[in-house]
């Protein structure tokens, strides 16, 4: 279970001066006092793991948003403690049919594609979600993604290119990760469209789950299983000099470093694609400081709230996002005042946790509503269906009001 | 326990002495198999005894004697011959297995053996005696300093002592008195008019780290030396011990050079061991009863024996109503018990067998050993309707409050000995004012006296930091520093601390 880089994190334990800093960030912390906060579950606990036992299941209720190892002043990387704490627990206790599932998005996905109007029509229909809380301890109303019907990988089996060594810097590699391909294949096109207009020609290889769903529910062998399987079908093109793009900013994080980082995952495969990979606004902005970027934007006359989620800040690029809307005319984004929307992934579905995750949640939601924007920009899709859900109107991904801004559709 | 009425007189806090300051390790005896073979037979007897009579204080760890590459190879067959010989219990593993036990250790060991080492928390011990004794009858007075004891003639008819909180002097009269003052035995023996026993205080320093390192004891196998023994105790482990003669049982200071051995020595057990942060150094004084062995300067106190000493001040003094006992280890404390008190029940004409090693303390009936997560476990239940007053130590208000009630008057160290307050990482830096307003608001502690315990406290704490004051410890004194200085500027509360 152990791995030698999670000794490394663990000893970071030692850096804690006590200072709180982090549990004043803490999203869920504020939201419900069944959680006792990152420095008590991070360096304060550990202390006392290591034994046959785990004496805190309080600890469960962490998100691992991870935005208490970004405040803390001292480096004490306690998300990634908690992390690997919350997958000794889960192992010690078996994992639930329920977390086995939900970390599992391709397997729902590939139940639900072929069948997808059926599908559809029962996530929707109520005595079915009572069922599946009962049985499944999934939240009745829980936000769910609707199926698209067929996969973003089937409509564009046509871009399956070989790489390409000889003309590396014109082609980019783009990795959307399984909520696009099931559920968001529109957003998926969007952003294949913004980078074709920006002069790069987009090959999209053929491409699993990054695993960050196991990992987040504590299967840790499961998903590292995952993680290399992707890394060895992008590893070729990062060798051949492609850069790689996201649109899921999380799963992009788990390629760039939770991976290595949280899972202890060490191959030469993984390396080189997370020297490679570039979240999608992010890599603009970078298109624009060469000076590449196509600034022929036209006006869009709207008001936008944004949210930057826990795992695009993990990426620590600041916010290219806000970047990006503000080179477009007429566009007054705003950066909401939130740090976290509670869904966190997978937690925000689980019936024990809703609760939670919408009160932490609220006050974003709030300036959401407040603002009377006719919708909201957020990079994670989660996050995007929880606040779709919680707001009654569209969130979409930063790279449609560009879309909307090339004139592209 | 056999039925006498019986007094303990300490002078200061029980547990202040020698037993609060040791390393921690209920010897399996594998130590000193060959430098001290009674030792070892006792140690492995006794530990075994201990674990179940004791078990609520006592974390069953287990132990590995390791050949690092800086040991003579040579060692360990003779270790495994001598460990047959003198009953220890020992196997012999892997040397993959160990580092597969414990990844941190040195990867360059050769050979390793698995003995039956153990952590003992000396307060848990100390309190789980008492609470048997008291329940057997006995009266504690702590804070009460023998100053005196009575000699009728050839008989010695109790002490004086001196009250140190109330200030007054207690005359206490007996048929028979024992002196257990450990390294301060020569001393009481002296008041008894029974001078040259002679116990040579062998001091050694020991560093607490602030987590664990290793989950089994390690102890290096080799002939018993400096720093070779790493224990994983409560939430620390602890790098130990030298052993260098001291002029004075009461002499606590921290040389620079001995934290850099001990952190040398760390570094032999688990590479990467400078960087981990050292939280709280002390000393100890053994009590080395002085035999020919040690020669006549008794400068080597490294190998002079463990074993435990009785001194029958009838035959050697003509005195009786009087024994000495001394010498010893924590791990074979109730053997010497059971030794002095047989030696008295023969004097005394009785005939009341030892029941000690069969009868559980009042808290370890179950046998269930202490366990790590034990606090924690706690605290989930806890957690809802209580506030954590020490957060590194995991002390709940509950404890205090209780505890504050059950012995009113309590100094924070009192505190600390029964309830870990400030024994953390931040070394009392959130919890001592808590403490001190909590014992305040109970009516415990006014405000002058609140004072005094809150700079006494800190005092104590700073003896043990700043010998190593490096790295994370240091970032952790300045916070403490900031808001003890400058958000609560203690420096100028009006009140002058004893020292
Ligand atoms: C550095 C070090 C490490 C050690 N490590 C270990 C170990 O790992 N395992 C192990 O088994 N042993 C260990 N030992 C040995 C062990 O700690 C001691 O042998 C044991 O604690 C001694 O207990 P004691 O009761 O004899 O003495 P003490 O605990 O010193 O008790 C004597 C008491 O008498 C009191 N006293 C003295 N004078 C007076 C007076 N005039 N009036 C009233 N009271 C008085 C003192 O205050 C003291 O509390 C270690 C010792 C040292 C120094
Ligand atoms: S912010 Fe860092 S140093 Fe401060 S309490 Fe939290 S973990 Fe400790
Ligand atoms: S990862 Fe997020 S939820 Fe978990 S402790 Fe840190 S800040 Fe809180
Ligand atoms: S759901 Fe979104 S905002 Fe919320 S936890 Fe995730 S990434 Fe953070």
């Amino acid at each position: 279970m152990t791995h030698p880089l999670h000794e490394l994190m663990r000893d970071s334990l030692d850096h804690c001066v006590k200072c709180t800093i982090c549990e004043t960030y803490c999203p869920v912390a504020a939201a419900t006092p069944l959680f006792p906060g990152p420095k008590y579950v991070g360096p304060q606990a550990e202390r006392y793991r290591g034994g046959d036992a785990n004496a805190d299941a309080s600890l469960d209720y962490c998100s691992s948003c991870g935005i208490c190892t970004q405040v803390c002043p001292q480096g004490v990387k306690i998300a990634e403690i908690n992390s690997q704490a919350k997958a000794e627990l889960a192992q010690r206790r078996g994992v639930s049919l329920r977390d086995r599932l939900i970390a599992r998005p391709t397997l729902a996905g590939w139940m639900g594609a072929p069948v997808w109007p059926v599908a559809n029509w029962t996530t929707s229909f109520g005595p079915f979600r009572l069922l599946l809380e009962k049985v499944l301890r999934i939240h009745r109303k829980a936000p769910m993604p609707r199926w698209a019907g067929r996969t973003f990988q089937s409509r564009t089996r046509s871009r399956r290119k070989a790489p390409d060594p000889a003309a590396p810097q014109r082609k980019v590699v783009f990795f959307h990760g399984c909520a696009a391909n099931f559920y968001e294949p529109g957003t998926a096109s969007m952003a294949v469209q913004v980078l074709e207009h920006n002069g790069l020609e987009v090959i999209i290889p053929k491409q699993g789950c990054c695993g960050l769903p196991l990992q987040s529910n504590g299967q840790y062998d499961a998903a590292r299983a995952y993680v290399r399987r992707l890394a060895a079908q992008l590893a070729p093109y990062a060798r051949a000099g492609h850069d790689i793009v996201a649109t899921s900013t999380s799963c992009g994080l788990m390629l760039k470093r939770e991976a290595h980082e949280i899972l202890g995952v060490d191959d030469d495969d993984l390396r080189v694609v997370s020297e490679r990979m570039f979240d999608i606004c992010e890599y603009l902005v970078m298109l624009d400081e060469r000076g590449e970027l196509k600034r022929d934007m036209q006006p869009v006359d709207m008001e936008v709230p944004y949210h930057a989620p826990c795992q695009q800040r993990g990426h620590g690029v600041g916010t290219p996002a806000m970047e990006l809307m503000a080179m477009v005319p007429g566009l007054r984004a705003s950066q909401v005042d939130a740090v976290c929307c509670g869904v966190a992934g997978t937690y925000g579905l689980k019936a024990e946790k809703y609760d939670i995750a919408m009160e932490v949640g609220r006050s974003l939601f709030d300036q959401v509503r407040a603002s009377g924007a006719a919708l909201s920009v957020c990079d994670s899709e989660t996050c995007r269906w929880q606040i779709a859900a919680a707001t009654d109107r569209p969130s979409v991904h930063p790279v449609e009001m560009l879309h909307r801004a090339y004139g592209l559709g | 326990m056999r039925g006498y009425r019986t007094i303990l007189v300490e002078r200061v806090d029980l547990g202040q002495g020698t037993t609060g300051r040791f390393h921690g390790l209920l010897h399996s005896g594998g130590r000193y198999v060959i430098s001290d073979e009674r030792s070892a037979t006792e140690c492995a007897e006794e530990s075994a005894i201990v674990k179940r009579i004791a078990a609520e204080a006592v974390e069953d760890t287990g132990g590995l004697f390791v050949t690092t590459p800086a040991d003579d190879p040579g060692y360990a067959d003779r270790f495994l011959a001598a460990c047959l010989k003198t009953g220890v219990p020992v196997q012999e593993i892997p040397a993959a297995e160990a580092l597969r036990r414990e990844p941190r250790l040195n990867p360059g060991i050769s050979r390793a053996f698995e003995v039956q080492d153990g952590a003992v928390d000396a307060w848990k011990l100390l309190w789980g005696n008492a609470r048997s004794a008291q329940e057997h009858g006995a009266a504690i007075l702590s804070y009460h300093w023998v100053t005196e004891v009575i000699r009728e003639g050839d008989r010695v008819a109790g002490v004086i002592a001196r009250d140190n909180r109330a200030g007054e002097m207690v005359r206490i009269e007996a048929a028979f008195v024992i002196n257990a003052g450990g390294v301060w035995a020569g001393e009481i023996a002296d008041m008894a008019d029974c001078p040259g026993v002679t116990v040579v205080p062998g001091k050694g320093i020991m560093i607490a780290m602030n987590h664990r390192l290793v989950r089994t004891v390690v102890n290096r196998c080799e002939h018993p030396g400096d720093g070779d023994i790493l224990v994983p105790i409560r939430t620390v482990c602890v790098i130990g011990t030298t052993d260098v003669k001291a002029d004075s049982p009461d002499d606590y200071s921290i040389g620079r050079d001995e934290v850099q051995q001990m952190l040398d020595a760390g570094e032999v057990i688990v590479p990467g061991f400078r960087q981990a942060r050292a939280l709280h150094a002390w000393t100890g004084a053994r009590p080395l009863f002085k035999d020919e062995r040690a020669g006549e300067g008794g400068e080597d106190t490294r190998h002079m024996s463990r074993g435990l000493a009785l001194v029958d001040h009838l035959r050697r003094d003509g005195v009786s109503g009087f024994l000495t006992i001394t010498g010893g280890k924590l791990t074979t404390y109730r053997l010497m018990a059971e030794t002095v008190v047989d030696a008295m029940v023969e004097q005394m004409g009785d005939s009341r067998p030892c029941t000690t090693a069969t009868e559980a303390l009042p808290g370890s009936e179950d046998g269930r050993h202490y366990w790590l997560g034990s606090r924690l476990a706690a605290q989930e239940e806890a957690m809802a309707d209580d506030q954590l007053v020490c957060e590194c130590e995991l002390m709940p208000r509950r404890k205090l409050v209780e505890a504050a009630r059950r012995r009113p008057g309590m100094t924070l160290d009192d505190v600390r000995r029964a309830l870990r307050l400030g024994m953390g990482p931040c070394q009392g830096g959130f919890c001592t004012y808590r403490a001190t307003g909590i014992l305040h608001g109970l009516g415990d502690a006014e405000t002058e006296r609140a004072d005094e315990l809150l700079l006494t406290f800190l005092q104590h704490r700073w003896l043990g930091l700043e010998p190593i004051l490096y790295g994370d410890q240091m970032r952790q004194a300045c916070l403490d520093d900031w808001i003890f200085q400058g958000t609560l500027d203690v420096e100028h509360l009006p009140v002058t601390v004893p020292t």
